[in-house]
C-alpha cells in the first residue's frame, strides 16, 4: 500500500520535478525564512496599528450618525470634518495647546534627564545602581496613578505644595484654577514621569563616550564645557534626537496626565489632541469628529519623524 | 621644545598599591626615550602622570623647567598619540588636526598652514576631508600623530601608538615615526611593551619592570651591558638563555662550570671582574646569537658545548635550535646551512666575549 502511494506520487513528480525544487529553494530561502519568522509580529501591526488607522481615516469621513459621507460647504465629499475643525477656534487652540504642551515638556524633560545622567555618571558605580533605581521610580509608576497623587498635590483645598509655600510664606497658587498655571501643572507632571526615560537613555549614550576621547580633549586644551560642546553632545546626537523624537509622539498623544489632573478645563483651556478628541469623539457622541481630531497628530508628527530620522541616518553613514 | 623632569614619582591605587615606585628620570630637550616593560610595570601611569591624566601621589614632574603637578593637562602644552587613536568620528580629518588649535584661538589662515605642513609631512593631504570612519588603522595613526604636530607642542607623549596595527604596518609606521622625529626634533616620551620598537626608536630606552626603573641607557648599551636579570633577558628577541653554573679557578684561568659538567673558559678580559665571585652559584647567561655553529667567523673566545635540539625552527635567513639543559630552556641562532636534526647531538660554540654572569641573590649583573 504504501509502495504503490509513493509509486503514484513520484510518478507525476518527474514531470513537475524542476517547480518542486524552485519551490524547496524558495522556501530555504533567507529572505523567506525572515518572513515567516517576522510574520507574527506583521500580524500585529497590521491588526493593531494599521487596520484602526485605516478604520480612522474611514471613520472621519462620516456623519455624526455614521450613516453617511460627511458633506462639507467647499471640499468635497467625506471631508467635511476636517472643514468644520479647520473653522474652529477651540480645534486651533488645542493645536496650539498641544504643540506648546509637547515642545515644553520634552525641552524639559531632555535638559533635565541630561543633567540627571550627567550627574549619574559621575557618581561612582556602587552608588550609582540606588540611585537609578531611585531615580527611575516616576516612569515605572502607571502614570494614571502617580497622576491622582501629583492631583492631591494640587488641590486647592488639601495642596500639600501649597502648604509648603505658606510655610514659606509664599502665597498658595491655583494650580489647577487658573489657565496658564493649570497648563503648567500639566507639564510638570509631565516632565517628572518623563524625565527618568531621558535620564537612562542619556546615562547609556555617556557610557559609551570612549574615556579617550576626553583625555584628548583635556590635551587638546578643552574645558570642561568645551568638551561638553564639542565631544559628549555630538557622540551623543544620534540618541538625543531619537529620544526627543519617542517622547515627542508620546508627549504630542499623551491623554492619561491632562485626563485625570484637568480633564481639559479650565473652560477647554488645557486639552490637547488626545484628551480633546476622546471628548468629542467619545463624551459629545460624535466619534467620526473625534477621529478627524486625532488624525491631525499624523502629519505633524510624520514631519518630525523624517526630519530626526534624516539626522540619524547621516550621522550613522559618517561615524560608525 | 623641553626638558621632562620626574623626580620620585609614586602612584599609589587604592589599597596602597603602587603602580610606580618613587622613580628619577631626566629626558634631555629634543631626545627620544622610549619606556618599555611588561604590561603592569607602571609605564603607562607614568606617561599619563607626565599628560596630567593621572594625579601624581608623591614626586615632581618638571617640564621645561616648571613643576607641572598641579596643571591640568590643557596647560602643560604636549601633545598625545593614544593607543586607539582617539580621533573624533564626528569631525573631519581636518578638524580633527585643528581641533586643539581653535580650541587656543589660533587664526584661521595660522591653522590652516599648520594642518596642511602637517598633512604634508604625514602624507595624508589627500585625506582631509574625510571623517575618520572612513580610514584605515594606519592612516588613523597618521593622523592622530598630525593632531600633535599641528600644536608644536614642548613634548610628544605615545602611548603604544602601534599596537593596533598589524605587523607589517607597524614597522612601517616605525619608520614614520622616527623620520617624523627626525623633522621636528620635538621632545618625545614613547610608551611601549615591545622591545622592537624600543630598540629601534630611541635615543635611550627606560626598562621599567613593577613600578621601579631597571635601567636607562642607548639601546646598544642596554643590549650588550644589561644591568639585571630582568634587562637581560627583557632586551633582545629571542631572549637570553640563562644556565645555572659555578664560577671555578684551575691554574689561574677561571672556568663557568655548568651543571651537566661541561667547562667554558671565561676571557682573560673579564678575569680582573669576575674573580672575586670564584666558588659561588651564578647564572651564566647568553644571548641565542652567541651560540652558533662551528661555520662562525670568529675565531676568539670560543667555547665548545654539545647540545641535543629539541625543537627545530627554519626561519630562512636563520634557524633557531631550542634545547633543554638541566631545567633550563635554550635558544641557539643558527645558520641555515647548519644539519641541525631533532634528538641528534649538537657541537655548538659559545662566544664567551659576549657571555654575562648574573648573581641570582640580587639578580644583577656582575
Amino acid at each position: 500500500m504504501a509502495a504503490d502511494g509513493s509509486m503514484a506520487v513520484s510518478a507525476p513528480a518527474t514531470a513537475g520535478n524542476g517547480r518542486a525544487n524552485s519551490l524547496q529553494r524558495f522556501a530555504r530561502r533567507r529572505s523567506t525564512i525572515a518572513f515567516f519568522m517576522t510574520l507574527p509580529l506583521l500580524v500585529v501591526i497590521v491588526g493593531l496599528v494599521a487596520y484602526p488607522a485605516g478604520y480612522g481615516i474611514y471613520l472621519s469621513t462620516l456623519n455624526r450618525r455614521m450613516t453617511s459621507f460627511m458633506e462639507g460647504d467647499w471640499l468635497p465629499t467625506g471631508l467635511g470634518n476636517f472643514e468644520i475643525l479647520f473653522g474652529s477656534d477651540t480645534f486651533w487652540m488645542v493645536v496650539w495647546q498641544s504643540c506648546i504642551f509637547a515642545i515644553s515638556a520634552v525641552l524639559l524633560k531632555a535638559l533635565i534627564g541630561f543633567w540627571l545622567a550627567h550627574m549619574l555618571h559621575h557618581i561612582p558605580t556602587k552608588g550609582q545602581r540606588k540611585w537609578r533605581g531611585m531615580l527611575l521610580i516616576p516612569w515605572v509608576i502607571p502614570p494614571a496613578l502617580s497622576t491622582l497623587g501629583w492631583w492631591w498635590m494640587f488641590d486647592p483645598s488639601y495642596s500639600a505644595i501649597n502648604w509648603v509655600l505658606n510655610v514659606f510664606a509664599v502665597p498658595a497658587v491655583p494650580w489647577l484654577g487658573e489657565p496658564w498655571w493649570a497648563r503648567a501643572s500639566v507639564i510638570i507632571v509631565n516632565v517628572w514621569y518623563g524625565a527618568p526615560f531621558f535620564m537612562i537613555m542619556y546615562l547609556a549614550a555617556l557610557k559609551s563616550v570612549p574615556d579617550q576621547l576626553y583625555e584628548a580633549a583635556a590635551i587638546d586644551g578643552a574645558t570642561g564645557w568645551q568638551k561638553l560642546r564639542y565631544v559628549t553632545l555630538p557622540m551623543m546626537a544620534n540618541i538625543i534626537s531619537i529620544t526627543v523624537l519617542f517622547s515627542l509622539i508620546v508627549t504630542f498623544a499623551n491623554y492619561d496626565i491632562v485626563r485625570v489632573l484637568t480633564n481639559g478645563g479650565p473652560r477647554d483651556l488645557t486639552h490637547v489632541f488626545a484628551s480633546y478628541a476622546f471628548q468629542v469623539g467619545i463624551l459629545s457622541s460624535n466619534i467620526p469628529r473625534g477621529a478627524a481630531v486625532s488624525l491631525f497628530m499624523f502629519p505633524i508628527l510624520a514631519v518630525c519623524a523624517f526630519f530626526v530620522l534624516r539626522g540619524v541616518t547621516r550621522r550613522n553613514k559618517e561615524q560608525m | 621644545m623641553a626638558q621632562v623632569s620626574l623626580r620620585k614619582i609614586v602612584k599609589a591605587y587604592e589599597g596602597d598599591v603602587q603602580a610606580v615606585k618613587g622613580i628619577n628620570l631626566e629626558i634631555d630637550d629634543h631626545e627620544f626615550v622610549v619606556l618599555v616593560g611588561p604590561s603592569g610595570c607602571g609605564k603607562s601611569t607614568t606617561l599619563r602622570m607626565i599628560a596630567g591624566l593621572e594625579e601624581i601621589t608623591d614626586g615632581e614632574i618638571a617640564i621645561g623647567g616648571a613643576v607641572v603637578n598641579d596643571i591640568p593637562p590643557r596647560d602643560r602644552d604636549i601633545a598625545m598619540v593614544f593607543q586607539n587613536y582617539a580621533l573624533y568620528p564626528h569631525m573631519s580629518v581636518y578638524d580633527n588636526m585643528a581641533f586643539g588649535l581653535t580650541l587656543r584661538k589660533f587664526p584661521k589662515a595660522e591653522i590652516d598652514k599648520r594642518v596642511k605642513e602637517a598633512a604634508r609631512i604625514l602624507d595624508i593631504t589627500p585625506l582631509l576631508e574625510r571623517k575618520p570612519k572612513a580610514l584605515s588603522g594606519g592612516q588613523r595613526q597618521r593622523v592622530a600623530m598630525g593632531r600633535a604636530i599641528v600644536r608644536d607642542p614642548k613634548v610628544f607623549l605615545f602611548d603604544e601608538p602601534l599596537s593596533n596595527l598589524d605587523a607589517k604596518l607597524r614597522v612601517q609606521m616605525r619608520t614614520e615615526i622616527k623620520k617624523v622625529h627626525q623633522t621636528v626634533r620635538t621632545t618625545t616620551v614613547y610608551v611601549t611593551h615591545d622591545q622592537v620598537e624600543a630598540m629601534t626608536l630611541a635615543d635611550r630606552v627606560v626598562v621599567m619592570n613593577q613600578g621601579i626603573i631597571e635601567q636607562v641607557g642607548p639601546p646598544q648599551e642596554l643590549y650588550h651591558h644589561p644591568a639585571t636579570k630582568f634587562v637581560a633577558g627583557f632586551i633582545g628577541s629571542p631572549a637570553m638563555n640563562f644556565m645555572p653554573a659555578r664560577l671555578e679557578e684551575a691554574s689561574g684561568a677561571l672556568n663557568v662550570t655548568l651543571a651537566n659538567g661541561t667547562s667554558l673558559p671565561v676571557p682573560d678580559s673579564r678575569s680582573a671582574r669576575y674573580r672575586p665571585h670564584v666558588g659561588k652559584a651564578l647564572l651564566f647567561g647568553i644571548r641565542p646569537e652567541h651560540l652558533t655553529d662551528e661555520k662562525t667567523m670568529d675565531k676568539d673566545n670560543l667555547a665548545p658545548l654539545s647540545l641535543t635540539p629539541e625543537v627545530i625552527e627554519p626561519m630562512g635567513m636563520e634557524t633557531l635550535a631550542h634545547f633543554r639543559q638541566d631545567g633550563a630552556e635554550i635558544t641557539a641562532r643558527l645558520d641555515p646551512a647548519t644539519p641541525a636534526e631533532v634528538g641528534v647531538p649538537l657541537r655548538l660554540l659559545a662566544h664567551m666575549d659576549q657571555m654575562h654572569l648574573i648573581d641570582p641573590t640580587n639578580d644583577k649583573v656582575l
